[in-house]
């Protein structure tokens, strides 16, 4: 194969992988930085995925089935919300219930509704998912070598939620960094004391963040069931939600260097897939499982050399309470 | 501290800037405020004091909506108001500067003073007029700081001016400080009066809660002087002293300067030789420091704050590692062996951290776990491998009758304890434990006058069976007031040793500022 064409699809695969790592990077950001862990990202992405992907089918319309995503995640948000912020529960375990919660329910409710052995039926008919979108001229486009290649295959042809996650790190960055509800939300993460001292209710802004991540997360799983496969299926995010923490936490809590990570992740993973079955000087070919642990490897490494320097949120996992 | 030209008094049908009526409030079974009435004129400054306990944070948390009175009324400028929250204090014109600054570390001064008051969803803007607006402020009261510092690198003084401005920010017309002075040298404590009296000046209303009548002296107009929950006096400052304030207080006479007979020292108990420690970007902190400490002598490291004297009593507790060097203790070279903190208890060398509420207590557990942290393990404290709950009870409920520690209940949460409370605990901890040699820092920090003095009789007591110890205070008072012999430390180095008869407030003055002296032998 060419190598620019290698090179582009390499790229283009990154693309689909980072997708909805990086969605679900920048719900965990908002909710860590508030001060709440979001162990239920994997959960809430589940849950979306399926719901998204029922909806989508049982209507004909996949942004009944956004919506849908949406609204699951955001209950489940709020489920975490209720248990952490109301109750000050332990946030690492109530994330981790909802996510095996949703594990176990999405096949169960397939199965009741569907019976297609805990699936959801192929989603092929008109707007059912969503499809790329053609930019002008990317058919011409394609016979110039490299610009023309990456602008007909990477920023043309991909779908709505592609661009969605894209804008979403600027826009993510200005929320952070140039209004008013970014500042107090970085201070809540941060001191939740000075936060209420000055009159703001700190409880009221960490619902806003988890509902928040509960809406990305919804994304992030409609984009799995109806944009990057059609239908859901059993374990489908397969880790990718605790990809995204990771992500998160190499990305030291801020919108760019959280985008860095995702796609280094997305790209190890392209990589990996790439290589299967491909022989290797020295080496030989090597098993496809040593292929398929390399991004995590890599994360265990990653994690492990600089997670030193990352200073995460202050607060990030207390409780809050008046008194000291 | 001199007291400048006294504010121009309010005309006398003006309502006050603050009045309290009638507050009362309950924890549980402690009544932490009685029927409290007091007011405080606008252009005048207002000292709270009383014992540890006597519900003064209480009170002040009430008025900035952080507790709610059970009943009671709150009158600003003559308005009853309705304070249930932070955000109600403020819009009434009430600000507070916490003993514990509540404050976000990593943002900036700007960011800081802004937060929950940014003026509009974008920040550009708010920025820009509070920079503005904070020029202002920083020019009328000598408040300068600057805006753009990241707050974690600022100095205790400096983080508490943050405070000041954010009240002054959000329009406070009333200044409620609580122990304020607890946590700064003496220099920024001047530097901090200063600021009252100019805030006094413009017209504003101060609270200020403390437990150095000095410093009521110093700058306030009035004085309530609060007991068990209940105002029992209030006069006027002029026309009071810190005796009389002291027996209001206590409700008897008080011994501002405890009496001591002359040390007669006995073999050395401790010896430290050319010790050295790094911080962990391996600056020296301590640089070489050698001396020894003598049965039945009480040595006082005297210092600014922040010129080694914290590392040396960690690295002599054992909760610093010295990089070089030598403490030699009951034969054994503390250093070389690398003993944990635990090991120098064990072989009698106990010591109350400076920041207690921090290193000496863990605020979750009982007051009777926390008066046995670190003798855990002693036999009289356990049975069968158990912990025989009957002894841990017994012994705390002893030393809280002797340390007279309110409320005497070992089982109540230390957190529910005022401040001086806990402070108290710890003491009679470390004390109780009765150690060969006590290493001690800031002993009376945030403790009433009545505790100081008990406090201080216990430590000459100790000195006089016997024991060394070993005293690290920013008050030069108290230094003056136990020690036999005085090591001025400046830079991370002893600069002097004076003995307490040549010792006076001018020379070791000096010797902290760094002016070196001929080291006595
Ligand atoms: N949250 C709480 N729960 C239960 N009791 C409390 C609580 N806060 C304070 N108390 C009790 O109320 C009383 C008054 O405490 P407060 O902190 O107001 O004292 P204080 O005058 O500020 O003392 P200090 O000088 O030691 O700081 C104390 O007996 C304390 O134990
Ligand atoms: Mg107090």
């Amino acid at each position: 194969m060419e190598t620019y064409t290698l090179i582009v699809l390499l790229l283009a695969a990154t693309i689909r992988v980072a997708t909805p790592l990086l969605l679900a990077a920048m719900a965990g950001l908002f909710s860590e930085r508030s001060g709440v862990i979001d162990l239920g990202l994997e959960g809430k992405m589940l849950g979306a995925a399926f719901a998204a992907a029922a909806v989508s089918a049982t209507t004909g319309s996949v942004w009944l089935g956004l919506g849908a995503g949406i609204l699951t995640a955001v209950a489940l948000a709020l489920v975490i919300g209720y248990a952490c912020i109301t109750h000050r529960g332990n946030q690492v375990v109530a994330g981790m219930a909802v996510t095996i919660m949703v594990v176990g329910l999405g096949p169960t409710l397939g199965l009741a509704w569907f019976n297609l052995g805990g699936q959801t039926p192929q989603l092929d008919g008109a707007g059912q998912r969503f499809t790329g979108i053609l930019w002008p001229w990317a058919e011409t486009a394609r016979e110039v070598p490299l610009p023309g290649l990456l602008y007909a295959e990477l920023l043309s042809g991909q779908n709505l939620l592609v661009y969605f996650a894209a804008a979403l790190v600027p826009f993510s960055a200005w929320i952070f960094y140039r209004t008013r509800f970014g500042l107090r939300l970085r201070a809540v993460g941060e001191n939740p004391h000075a936060v209420d001292t000055a009159g703001i209710s700190v409880n009221g802004l960490r619902y806003q963040a988890v509902i928040i991540s509960g809406v990305l997360c919804g994304f992030a799983g409609t984009y799995l069931s109806t944009a990057a496969s059609s239908g859901f299926v059993r374990d489908m995010t397969a880790g990718k939600g605790y990809l995204a923490l990771a992500a998160l936490i190499f990305g030291k809590w801020k919108p760019w260097p959280t985008l860095g990570a995702c796609l280094l992740f997305a790209f190890t993973d392209a990589l990996a897939t790439r290589l299967q079955g491909v022989a290797l000087p020295v080496v030989g070919v090597v098993p496809v499982q040593f292929i398929l642990a390399l991004p995590y490897v890599l994360t265990v490494l990653l994690l492990a050399g600089f997670v030193g320097q990352a200073v995460a949120p202050k607060a990030i996992g207390v409780p809050y309470s008046k008194e000291k | 501290m001199s007291k400048e030209p006294a504010a121009p008094p309010s005309t006398p049908d003006a309502p006050p800037a603050l009045e309290l009526c009638g507050i009362d409030k309950r924890f549980g079974a402690v009544h932490a405020n009685r029927a409290i009435t007091f007011a405080v004129a606008a252009g005048s400054s207002h000292g709270l004091i009383g014992e540890n306990g006597a519900g003064k944070s209480t009170l002040m948390n009430i008025v900035y909506g952080f507790h709610c009175a059970d009943s009671g009324e709150i009158r600003v400028q003559g308005r009853t108001v309705e304070i249930g929250s932070p955000q109600q204090a403020i819009a009434a014109g009430i600000g507070m500067v916490h003993q514990h600054f509540m404050l976000v570390e990593n943002f900036t001064v700007l960011e800081n003073v802004v937060l929950g008051v940014e003026g509009g969803a974008l920040l550009a803007g708010g920025l820009a007029a509070a920079r503005a607006e904070l020029g202002r402020l920083a020019r009328d009261y000598g408040l300068e700081v600057p805006l753009d510092a990241v707050v974690s690198e600022l100095s205790v003084g400096l983080q508490q001016r943050v405070e000041i401005l954010k009240a002054l920010y959000r329009g406070a017309e009333v200044l409620i400080l609580d122990e304020p002075t607890a946590v700064l040298t003496p220099h920024e404590a001047d530097q901090l009066f200063a600021m009252l009296r100019r805030l006094r000046a413009q017209g504003k209303a101060v609270i200020l809660v403390t437990h150095k009548l000095r410093e009521i002296m110093a700058v306030t107009d009035r004085v309530t002087v609060m007991k068990q929950g209940a105002v029992v006096a209030e006069v006027a400052t002029r026309e009071t002293s810190p005796r009389g304030l002291a027996e209001h207080m206590v409700g008897r006479a008080v011994l501002l300067q405890v009496e001591k007979r002359p040390a007669q020292p006995g073999a050395e108990l401790l010896s430290v030789k050319a010790l050295e420690v790094r911080d962990r970007l391996g600056v020296a902190r301590l640089k070489s420091v050698s001396f020894n400490l003598r049965a039945g002598e009480i040595v006082g490291i005297a210092g600014v704050a922040g010129n080694g004297q914290s590392e040396l009593l960690e690295a002599l507790a054992g909760t610093r590692a010295a990089s070089r060097g030598e403490i030699s203790f009951g034969g054994r070279d503390l250093v070389r062996e690398q003993l944990d903190p635990r090991a120098r208890r064990a072989l009698g060398l106990a010591h109350v951290p400076e920041d207690r509420l921090r290193m000496g207590v863990v605020a979750g557990f009982s007051a009777a776990d926390n008066a046995i942290l670190g003798y855990h393990d002693a036999a009289r404290f356990n049975r069968g491998g158990l912990r025989d709950e009957a002894a841990i009870r017994a012994a705390c409920a002893a030393k809280m009758a002797e340390f007279d520690v309110r409320p005497p209940q070992p089982e109540l949460r230390l957190a529910a304890f005022s401040g001086g409370n806990q402070q108290k605990l710890v003491l009679a901890r470390e004390i109780d434990a009765d150690p060969q040699v006590l290493l001690i820092g800031q002993p009376t920090r945030g403790v009433d006058i009545g505790a100081i003095e008990f406090i201080h009789k216990r430590l000459i007591a100790l000195r006089d069976a016997g024991k060394a110890l070993l005293l690290v205070s920013v008050e030069l008072d108290e230094i003056l007031a136990l020690a036999d012999r005085i090591l001025v430390m400046n830079g991370g180095e002893i600069i002097g040793e004076l003995a307490r008869a040549d010792a006076t407030e001018e020379k070791i003055g000096l010797m902290m500022a760094g002016v070196r002296a001929e080291v006595s032998p």
